[in-house]
């Protein structure tokens, strides 16, 4: 009788950030709202929409370390995705506009007045109503992702290559929405949005809600990721990581697995985006350049590949500074220490700052427990 | 290189009736198989066939074309020319990815033991055991009872009860070996193609493996063992077969096959 | 393009009538030629001072052949023709206001008072048709046929006499058929002419082929007959087509020159990426080194040593390149040899490098363009048929291929490239070989990021030399080596041409941006069809 040690949806660690996440939500919109505005604790409202990006931004590393941690999969691309639900978010918030804008045309936004459209191209039609638009944050991503990757999985481009088509991808996107006729507001992309579901977006309260609404996206997509890596369908992931000319003699469609968490990964990343446009207003083209999808790798290489937690924290850690020192005057030495912190964390922290904590963890389980075996044993070389 | 490729025959389209016979009755069949990388003929008119139930032993120097031989077998390289068949016939082989060739039964085991290093001993056999395979619905698999106790005997066939709980990564090289061949077991496989399996190992080690390779046979699984090791294959006793050049040299008994002058030949060079 | 082309028959028009009043000058300076021809007529009738006898004057002063012809006109489109006296005489106001003979061009002893001859829009007119059939009887061959060809541009009925009498003189046969052709154009669009000489005529221009010929073509009236209508479309259309083969050529080689850029981006990649492996994002910031240093070489110059500008280049090369290879080493001492076989993480470091390196030209150099000038061997441009070529874009081409040469060159012939290739295919049997593979690894590194400097030299010349130069090449460097394949030098040179030269050929059709975009879904769709590109690396599945 085999003794199944599975292990928990929620690990220590799981738990540990569910609830800080929990704290958050409750303790931001109480320090905001219910302390003087000249209390030390007082939480001014920029912040609590600077909160907001920063778990807008770890539910997009979350997205790319389930396709990176788990199977292997660095997508050079996945700031498209998050755009793509920004842009499905924010083309709902422009409709929203209605009379309000420079020009007062009901129905057209105002670059199309500014551009002279006559009337709305189809791919804005539905977008003032909300479910649809709720609909395509997941679609748009997720279908781009569903074609991307079928073609990709199914002729088994892989490793360095996959990152350069993924990069290239998000290179075209960027190209074809900065350009005007494509009617996604060009170089300024969408902006102005006046409200939400009939809410003023400037509004405490509505920002408040983004805020809480963000940590509960947070939350759920680290519970969703949490219990698929831990499936039957997860363990596959993993051994398509690790070997997968393996796992397709076992007789496991690997293209199908990868197809699936890389659907789902760019839906979370899209979520992810229709949260972040609402708090900070705008939406445009530089979301798709390539250098972002690249930092977001940097976040989860921070806080430790493989782990989820660590992948949330990286972000928020990462963007933290980011925030921190682009705005003093350490400002100019930002890219310096940036790009100093890729070059000490690929170098000294391999595993990053959870994956480092985990490793030590088990070191010392392992020492108060039995004599230890390797943990890793490198096979024979080659 | 020899010219029997020029002068072997090209598959007639209407087989001969032994032929055809052979061909429905074997498990396996291989017929002018033929493999060429960049010039080099890896595969050269290779023809035999394996028959249910029967474990056969492939030998040959290296170069011979032991691994390819498996890779086109396991749909992994796609022949230039030749038939191969599985099931009596039933089967194109040459027609299916190794996905759909490891659905059908044919479990292989590489030369370099591959195991889920980062998966323990444990969930290495849950994943190779015969089962769902499709992606979504293993979202919600659990395992059935019946699935625990198969594993439970996979674990005492393979001897590693005691490491279920260790990572595959952290197994010794023969350990890792036993592995793969339990996870093979676990596809529940018609045919098992093993590739090297006691490289590396103890004679102890060795000599266990060649036990557990007869046990698998006897119950009812045909084994195809490309090994170099002549005191493994002879502990296995089975039907052996030179391999030379891409194509067979000799066939037989162990004796047989190593009284054979061009084996010598093949062996001890010129 | 547009808007060059619309300048162009407006210049040509301009270049003529300046080789006309040449021509003109010429013809008066060579009495000899012509016998005496008596145009006193025509002379008489300029003393009218009517519109409609001043025109009648220059007809007739047109087809006499007279030397003093050419003279008397440009006297009076320079408003120099007088007339004055009883019976009323013309003259030629010369130098501090004398008056001279127009046939001989003397002073005359007993000047009366005198007024210049009015000219209005319609006399102009004549006056530039007079003078081009005046070119038409130049003695310099070259006027002729340059008048001729000017003759044809204008399409101007009123020269058809001029150019009928030039051409019952004419025997030089260049000439003569320029004459033919400028006939014919004029006839194309001459109201009353039988179809058989129309046709004669289309064909004559239709010859001719280019877009000149387009427009005369085109002018055929539709009251023309209908065969002639057809010949003329069919005319059009070889023409259509031979001039779009030509765009098409000049395409390809806007598209070559396009390519040689991708190569020398890509090339330094090629060995970094195709050979180490490692994905070296700061490949983009070792270009970008090397035009700064193209930069600080010519500030030296400016400064220094002036004389040496048109050199500048030819010493920048060594120098990006010993510079760039420079950093090259340090950064894979210091960082990249720790992560040998981790490539997604070579990655993530190189990065990082690369915003580094950005912000450190930004905060020494600051982040404005810095002006990078071109030596005079640079500049400038010439013809090949209806091909325009610029010298710059011709040297980076040679440029391009030296380097990508040298490159294999170095790799197949010299004892480092043995190690490098001995290195990349069997680390450790090299190393056992008493080969050192880390100073290999170190000097492949710095012989690709060299590479890359040198290529900044050359990018220098034709992008903004500012700190993020190198950003925009990293992306189409790496898809040019993963296109060509991985690992393989021709491939990168094929795979760079072919991009560069499909990027220009699809512009045309699609637009700057969606040609670019279309090339990267193409590359993408490419790449799952052959993973490991245009040359992959065949063989025995070493993989287990």
């Amino acid at each position: 009788m085999s003794i199944t040690r599975q292990p928990a949806l929620l690990g220590t660690s799981g738990i540990i950030f569910l609830a800080v996440l929990f704290a958050a939500s409750v303790l931001v919109p109480v320090l905001n709202l219910a302390v003087a505005p000249d209390s030390a604790v007082h939480v001014p409202t920029y912040v609590v929409s600077l909160l907001g990006k920063y778990l807008t931004y770890a539910l997009l590393a979350l997205s790319v370390d389930l396709i990176w941690g788990y199977v292997g999969i660095l997508s050079l691309g996945q700031g498209a995705f998050f755009a793509l639900g920004g842009y499905a978010m924010g083309m709902y918030l422009m409709r929203q506009i209605g009379t309000r804008g420079v020009y007062g045309d009901p129905v057209l936004p105002d670059f199309m007045v500014f551009l002279n459209w006559k009337e709305l191209p189809w791919f804005w039609y539905g977008f003032d109503w909300f479910p649809f638009a709720a609909l395509m944050v997941l679609l748009a991503p997720g279908i781009l992702a569903l074609v991307f990757g079928w073609f990709a999985f199914r002729s088994r481009v892989t490793g360095v290559y996959l990152s350069i088509i993924t990069q290239a991808m998000t290179f075209a996107l960027l190209l074809a929405f900065f350009r005007n006729d494509m009617g996604f507001g060009g170089n300024n992309g969408l902006t102005d949005f006046k409200d939400i579901l009939g809410f003023n977006i400037q509004a405490d309260g509505t920002r408040l809600t983004l805020f809480v609404l963000s940590a509960l996206a947070l939350g759920l997509g680290y519970v969703l990721c949490r219990f698929l890596v831990r499936s039957h369908f997860g363990k596959v992931l993993v051994a398509i990581r690790d070997a997968e000319t393996r796992v397709r003699f076992t007789g496991y469609r690997a293209e199908n697995y990868k197809l699936v968490a890389f659907v789902v990964s760019a839906m979370l990343a899209g979520i992810a985006g229709a949260l972040y446009v609402p708090q900070v207003g705008i939406i445009n083209p530089s979301e798709f350049s390539p250098a972002n999808s690249i930092e977001i790798i940097v976040w989860v290489a921070v806080g430790g590949r493989g782990t989820l937690v660590g992948a949330a924290l990286g972000a928020v850690l990462v963007n933290y500074a980011k925030t921190y020192f682009t705005s003093g005057m350490l400002a100019p030495y930002w890219l310096f220490m940036l790009g100093g912190l890729f070059v000490a964390v690929t170098l000294f922290l391999p595993k990053g700052i959870v994956g480092t904590y985990y490793d030590w963890r088990e070191k010392r389980r392992r020492h108060d427990d039995i004599p230890a075996a390797p943990l890793a044993a490198p096979g024979p070389a080659e | 290189m020899t010219d029997t490729a020029m002068l072997a025959p090209s598959t007639p389209s209407e087989p001969a009736p032994a032929e055809k016979k052979e061909l429905t009755e074997a498990l396996l069949y291989l017929d002018a198989v033929t493999v060429t990388f960049d010039g080099f003929r890896a595969l050269n008119a290779l023809s035999f066939t394996v028959d249910p139930g029967e474990m056969r032993a492939v030998i040959g120097p290296n170069g011979a074309g032991k691994t390819t031989m498996m890779d086109v077998i396991t749909g992994k390289t796609r022949p230039d020319r030749g038939d191969v068949f599985f099931n009596g016939g039933t089967t194109d082989l040459t027609k299916l990815d190794e996905t759909q060739i490891a659905t059908l039964g044919i479990g292989r085991k590489f030369q370099k033991p591959t195991v889920f290093e980062n998966h323990t001993v444990l969930d290495n056999l849950r994943l190779a055991l015969k089962g769902q395979r499709r992606a979504l619905p293993n979202i919600f698999h659990r395992e059935s009872a019946a699935a625990r106790e198969r594993i439970d005997e996979i674990f005492e066939t393979i001897r590693l009860t005691e490491h279920r709980e260790r990572l595959g990564g952290a197994l010794s090289h023969g350990q890792k070996q036993w592995l793969e061949i339990g996870m093979l077991l676990a596809q529940d496989p018609k045919l098992l193609l093993v590739d090297e399996p006691v490289a590396g190992m103890t004679d102890a080690e060795t000599a266990q493996t060649a036990e557990l390779l007869r046990e698998i046979n006897a119950n009812g699984h045909s084994v195809v063992v490309v090994e170099h090791d002549m005191t493994f294959v002879r502990d296995l006793g089975v039907r052996v077969m030179c391999l030379h050049e891409g194509s067979v040299l000799a066939e037989g008994t162990l004796d047989q096959v190593s009284a054979n002058e061009r084996v010598i030949e093949v062996y001890l060079g010129r | 393009m547009t808007s060059r082309a619309r300048l162009f028959p407006s210049l040509r028009v301009l270049c003529a009538a300046l080789a006309l009043l040449f021509a003109a000058a010429l013809v008066g300076t060579f009495p000899g030629r012509a016998e005496a021809q008596d145009i006193s007529g025509a002379l008489g009738q300029f003393t009218s001072n009517k519109y409609d006898d001043t025109e009648a004057a220059l007809g007739a002063l047109a087809l006499s052949g007279s030397p003093a012809a050419a003279g008397i006109v440009s006297a009076l489109a320079d408003g120099r023709l007088v007339f004055g006296g009883l019976p009323p005489r013309v003259f030629i106001e010369g130098e501090g206001g004398a008056l001279l003979d127009p046939l001989t061009m003397q002073p005359v002893a007993d000047a009366p008072p005198v007024k210049p001859v009015r000219v209005n829009n319609r006399v102009r007119r004549a006056i530039e048709a007079a003078n081009g059939a005046l070119s038409l009887v130049s003695p310099d061959a070259g006027k002729r046929r340059e008048a001729a060809l000017a003759v044809g541009r204008s399409r101007d009925e009123a020269a058809l006499p001029a150019l009928d009498a030039a051409l019952a003189k004419e025997s030089d046969p260049q000439v003569k058929s320029a004459m033919n052709l400028a006939r014919a154009s004029i006839l194309i669009g001459k109201e009353g002419i039988s179809p058989a000489e129309r046709i004669a005529a289309v064909e004559l221009v239709g010859a001719e082929g280019n877009q000149d010929a387009l427009a005369i073509l085109r002018g055929v009236p539709d009251s023309a007959a209908p065969e002639v209508k057809q010949a003329a479309a069919q005319a059009i259309e070889g023409i259509e087509r031979n001039l779009a083969m030509w765009g098409m050529a000049q395409n390809v080689w806007y598209g070559l020159s396009l390519g040689s850029v991708l190569l020398l981006a890509a090339i330094g990649l090629a060995i970094t990426f195709g050979v180490m492996g490692v994905i070296n994002m700061a490949h983009g910031e070792m270009v970008m080194l090397g035009a700064y240093t193209t930069f600080v070489v010519q500030e030296v110059i400016r400064t220094s040593y002036p004389g040496l500008f048109d050199a500048s280049l030819l010493i920048a090369i060594p120098l990006a390149f010993l510079f760039t290879g420079l950093i090259g080493v340090i950064i894979e001492r210091t960082v990249i040899r720790f992560l040998y076989g981790r490539a997604l993480e070579t990655l993530l470091a190189t990065w990082g490098i690369s915003l580094i390196l950005q912000q450190a030209i930004r905060t020494i150099f600051g982040p404005t363009n810095r002006e990078v000038g071109a030596p005079s061997w640079m500049s400038g441009s010439f013809e090949i048929g209806h091909l325009s070529i610029t010298s710059g874009r011709l040297w980076i081409i040679v440029f391009a291929l030296l380097v990508f040469f040298a490159l294999l060159a170095t790799l197949r012939l010299t004892r480092i490239g043995l190690e490098m290739r001995a290195v990349t295919q069997n680390r450790r049997m090299a190393a056992s070989m008493g080969i050192r593979t880390n100073w290999v690894d170190a000097m492949t590194f710095g012989l690709g990021s060299g590479i890359a400097g040198m290529a900044g030299v050359a990018l220098s010349q034709i992008d903004n030399v500012s700190p993020n130069l190198g950003q925009s090449y990293i992306i189409d460097s790496f898809l040019v080596v993963v296109f060509g394949g991985v690992g393989n030098l021709w491939g990168t040179l094929v795979g760079a041409m072919t991009l560069g030269v499909a990027n220009k050929l699809l512009e045309p059709y699609a637009g700057a941006v969606l040609g670019k975009i279309a090339l990267l879904v193409i590359v993408i769709l490419f790449i799952q069809k052959r993973p490991r590109g245009l040359f992959a690396l065949k063989g025995r599945s070493i993989e287990a």
